[in-house]
C-alpha cells in the first residue's frame, strides 16, 4: 500500500490553540480515505496544510515520494492534487463553462509563447463539456455560476477540479447541506473516479456517506489522530465512539 | 444557425469598421480647433480608462495610483526630448520609451503592492502617487516645481491638432483592441477568476501573482505612452498636473460609468465624461464647478447604475426583448447570447441519472 499523499508529524498552532499536534495521515494510492472528527478537531487545517493554503509549524507533506512541504497552492495543484472547499467556492461572475476553463492548462509547448491565445482550446472545451455531463450540470454551461443552486455549485466545484486530471482529490464536506438524492449521485461519481484510479481524501460528517464509501478512515480529535483503520473497525472502536460518535453512531454527528 | 452565427460575427465587425472610418475622417470634417483639441484629450483618456480597466476592472484590484505611470510617461518624454534635443515628429518616437519606462516601473511597484488586497492595495497605490509627485517636485532632473517644457511641434496653426489626433487614435484603438484580446485570453480568464476568488484561483493552478503583475505592467505601459503624448500635446509638465489626483478619479469614474470590467464600458465613459468635463471647464471659468458636477454624476451612477451604463442597458434590453417575444406568443426564450438563469435543466438528457438541474437539487440549499 503506497501513499499517494501523506502528512507526517504535522503540527500547527493558531495563537494559543494547538489546531494540530503531531498529526500523521496517509491517503493510500487508489483508495478512498475518510477523515472524520468533531468540529474544530483540525480537519480543514490539515487540508489547508496538505494543499499549500497554510504552512505547518513543523512536520512534512509528501506527494508520493516527493516532499512538497510549504509548496504554494498553484504548485500543489500542478503536481496533481485537487481540492474542494467546505464552503463551496466557485467563480460566480464567470459562466459555468468559463469556471471549467480556469484550471484547464494548455500543454506546455516550448518555444511557443502565445499570451493572447483565446481561453479554452477545442479539446479543453470538449473535456469541460464531458465533465459537466458526468457531474450532471451540462445544461447550465452557459449560465453564470452565481445562478446555480447550492448542490449544483458543489458539482461544479468537483468538475472544475477534475478537468486537470488530478491523481489525488481532497473533498471538504462534499455532502454537507446536500439533499439525499444528490448525495447518492455524488457517491456514485466518486466511486466511478476511484475505479478509474483517482485517490480520494474526504472530510465528511455524514457517517453513512463515509462508512459506505471509504476504504480507510482516520479520526481526528483535538488535533491528534485517535484512530485509523477500515470503516468497520472504526465504527466499533471505543475511542472513536467516545470522541466523536457519542456512543450511538446515529449517522448525524456534528453539523 | 450558421447564418445567424455568421451574422452575429459580421455585425460587430461592420460596426467597428464604420466607427473607425468615422473617427479617421473626424478632424477633416470638424476643423474647429477647440473640437479637435477636445477630441485629442478624449482619445488619450479612452486609452487611459481602457488601460486602467484591463488591470483594475478585470482583476478587481482598484488602483488609485495610475497617475504615477501617466506622469512618468510625461516626464520621460520631456527629459528625453530636452536632453537629446528631439523635436517635431521625433517626439512621437519617444513614446515607446515613455511606455517602457512606465512598464518597468510597474514591476517593482506591483510586486510590493500586489502582496496585499482590497483597501490596503488602494492605500498603497495612493502612497505611490504622492511619492511620485513629491519626487517630481524635488528632483533636479524633472525641473522641480518649475516643470518641463516640451519642444515646439512647429505644425501649421490650422491643422495643429491633427498629428496629435492620429497618434492618439492609434493609441486608443490599439488599447481597446488589446483590452478585448486580453479579456478573451487565458490571462483575461485568470484575471476575472482572481477578481471572483483569488485563493480558489491559486488552488486551481492559476499563477495569480504573474497574472496580476502582467496586467499591471501592461496597464502601466499604455498609461505611460498616453502620458507622453499628453505632455507633448500640452507642451508642458508640472508635478501637480502630470501627477494629478483628478486623473485617477477621472479614469475610475469613466470605467465605473460605462461598466467596470467590460471592454466597451471605459470607452463609453471616456467619450461621454471627458468632453463633458472639458466643456464645463471652458464654459465656467471656475474649474471647481465641473469637478462638483462630475462628483454628483459619480454619485448618481453608483446609486442607480452600480454596474455601469452598458451592463445595465444590456440587461434592460434583454428583458424588454424577452417580454416582447412573450407578448408575440413565441415563448419565453431569451435572445441569443444572453445567459439566462432559467436555461433548460440537464435532467431531461440523463435518463436514470439524478436530474441535477431538477427540483431535488434546487431545494438542496434550503
Amino acid at each position: 500500500m503506497t501513499a499517494a499523499l501523506r502528512a507526517e508529524a504535522v503540527s500547527r498552532a493558531f495563537g494559543g490553540v494547538q489546531a494540530l499536534s503531531d498529526c500523521t495521515l496517509t491517503a493510500a494510492a487508489g483508495q478512498i480515505t475518510g477523515l472524520i472528527g468533531p468540529n474544530g478537531s483540525g480537519k480543514t487545517t490539515l487540508f489547508n496544510i496538505l494543499t499549500g493554503y497554510e504552512r505547518a509549524d513543523s512536520g512534512e507533506v509528501f506527494l508520493s515520494r516527493a516532499r512538497i512541504t510549504g509548496a504554494a497552492p498553484h504548485r500543489v495543484f500542478g503536481l496533481g492534487v485537487g481540492r474542494t472547499f467546505q464552503l463551496t467556492r466557485i467563480f460566480p461572475r464567470l459562466t459555468v463553462l468559463e469556471n471549467m476553463l480556469v484550471p484547464a492548462r494548455p500543454p506546455p509547448r516550448p518555444g511557443r509563447w502565445r499570451p493572447l491565445a483565446g481561453a479554452g482550446s477545442a479539446a479543453q472545451r470538449r473535456r469541460a463539456a464531458e465533465l459537466l455531463e458526468f457531474t450532471g450540470i451540462a445544461g447550465h454551461a452557459g449560465a453564470l455560476a452565481g445562478t446555480l443552486s447550492y448542490g449544483q455549485r458543489k458539482l461544479l466545484e468537483l468538475a472544475c477540479v477534475l478537468i486537470a486530471d488530478p491523481a489525488v482529490v481532497l473533498l471538504d464536506e462534499p455532502a454537507g447541506g446536500v439533499n439525499p438524492t444528490l448525495i447518492t449521485h455524488l457517491a456514485a461519481r466518486i466511486r466511478d473516479l476511484n475505479a478509474a484510479g483517482t485517490t480520494f481524501l474526504i472530510v465528511e460528517h455524514n457517517m453513512d456517506f463515509v462508512m459506505g464509501l471509504c476504504d480507510q478512515v482516520t479520526v481526528l480529535n483535538y488535533g491528534t489522530v485517535v484512530a485509523a483503520g477500515p470503516p468497520q473497525e472504526i465504527r466499533a472502536d471505543p475511542r472513536v465512539l467516545d470522541a466523536y460518535l457519542g456512543g450511538a453512531g446515529d449517522g448525524s454527528a456534528g453539523g | 444557425m450558421t447564418a445567424g452565427a455568421a451574422r452575429q460575427r459580421a455585425a460587430p465587425a461592420a460596426g467597428i469598421a464604420v466607427l473607425l472610418a468615422a473617427v479617421a475622417v473626424f478632424p477633416l470634417v470638424f476643423t474647429n480647433a477647440t473640437v479637435t483639441n477636445f477630441a485629442v484629450v478624449t482619445l488619450i483618456f479612452v486609452a487611459c480608462a481602457s488601460a486602467w480597466n484591463l488591470f483594475s476592472g478585470y482583476c478587481g484590484y482598484l488602483s488609485l495610483g495610475h497617475a504615477v505611470f501617466f506622469g512618468t510617461g510625461a516626464y520621460v518624454t520631456g527629459i528625453a526630448a530636452r536632453d537629446w534635443q528631439v523635436a517635431g515628429n521625433g517626439v512621437f518616437g519617444l513614446l515607446p520609451l515613455a511606455a517602457a519606462a512606465a512598464a518597468v516601473l510597474a514591476v517593482p511597484l506591483g510586486l510590493i503592492a500586489l502582496r496585499v488586497r482590497r483597501h490596503t492595495f488602494v492605500v498603497i497605490t495612493i502612497a505611490y502617487f504622492f511619492i511620485a509627485q513629491l519626487a517630481a517636485s524635488n528632483l533636479a532632473v524633472t525641473g522641480g516645481s518649475s516643470g518641463l517644457l516640451a519642444p515646439a511641434p512647429g505644425y501649421a496653426a490650422a491643422t495643429f491638432n491633427n498629428p496629435f489626433y492620429y497618434v492618439a487614435l492609434v493609441l486608443a484603438a490599439g488599447t481597446v483592441a488589446l483590452s478585448w484580446a486580453i479579456r478573451r485570453s487565458v490571462l483575461g480568464l485568470h484575471l476575472r477568476a482572481i477578481r471572483d476568488d483569488e485563493d480558489r484561483a491559486a488552488g486551481l493552478g492559476v499563477r495569480v501573482t504573474a497574472a496580476k503583475l502582467t496586467a499591471f505592467a501592461v496597464s502601466g505601459l499604455i498609461t505611460g505612452a498616453a502620458g507622453g503624448l499628453w505632455f507633448y500635446f500640452l507642451g508642458q509638465a508640472y508635478p501637480q498636473f502630470a501627477f494629478d489626483p483628478l486623473f485617477d478619479l477621472a479614469v475610475v469614474l469613466m470605467a465605473f460609468f460605462g461598466g467596470l470590467g467590460t471592454v466597451a464600458g471605459p470607452v463609453l465613459g471616456a467619450l461621454v465624461l471627458e468632453p463633458a468635463q472639458l466643456y464645463l471647464t471652458l464654459q465656467f471659468t471656475n474649474g471647481y464647478l465641473s469637478e462638483i458636477l462630475l462628483g454628483l454624476l459619480l454619485l448618481v451612477v453608483l446609486r442607480f447604475l452600480p454596474r455601469g451604463v452598458l451592463p445595465t442597458a444590456a440587461e434592460q434590453w434583454a428583458r424588454a426583448w424577452a417580454a416582447r417575444q412573450r407578448a408575440a406568443g413565441r415563448g419565453p426564450a431569451p435572445p441569443d447570447g444572453v445567459p439566462a438563469a432559467g436555461s433548460p435543466p440537464a435532467g431531461g438528457q440523463q435518463a436514470g441519472e439524478v436530474p441535477a438541474g431538477g427540483p431535488p437539487v434546487s431545494g438542496a440549499g434550503s
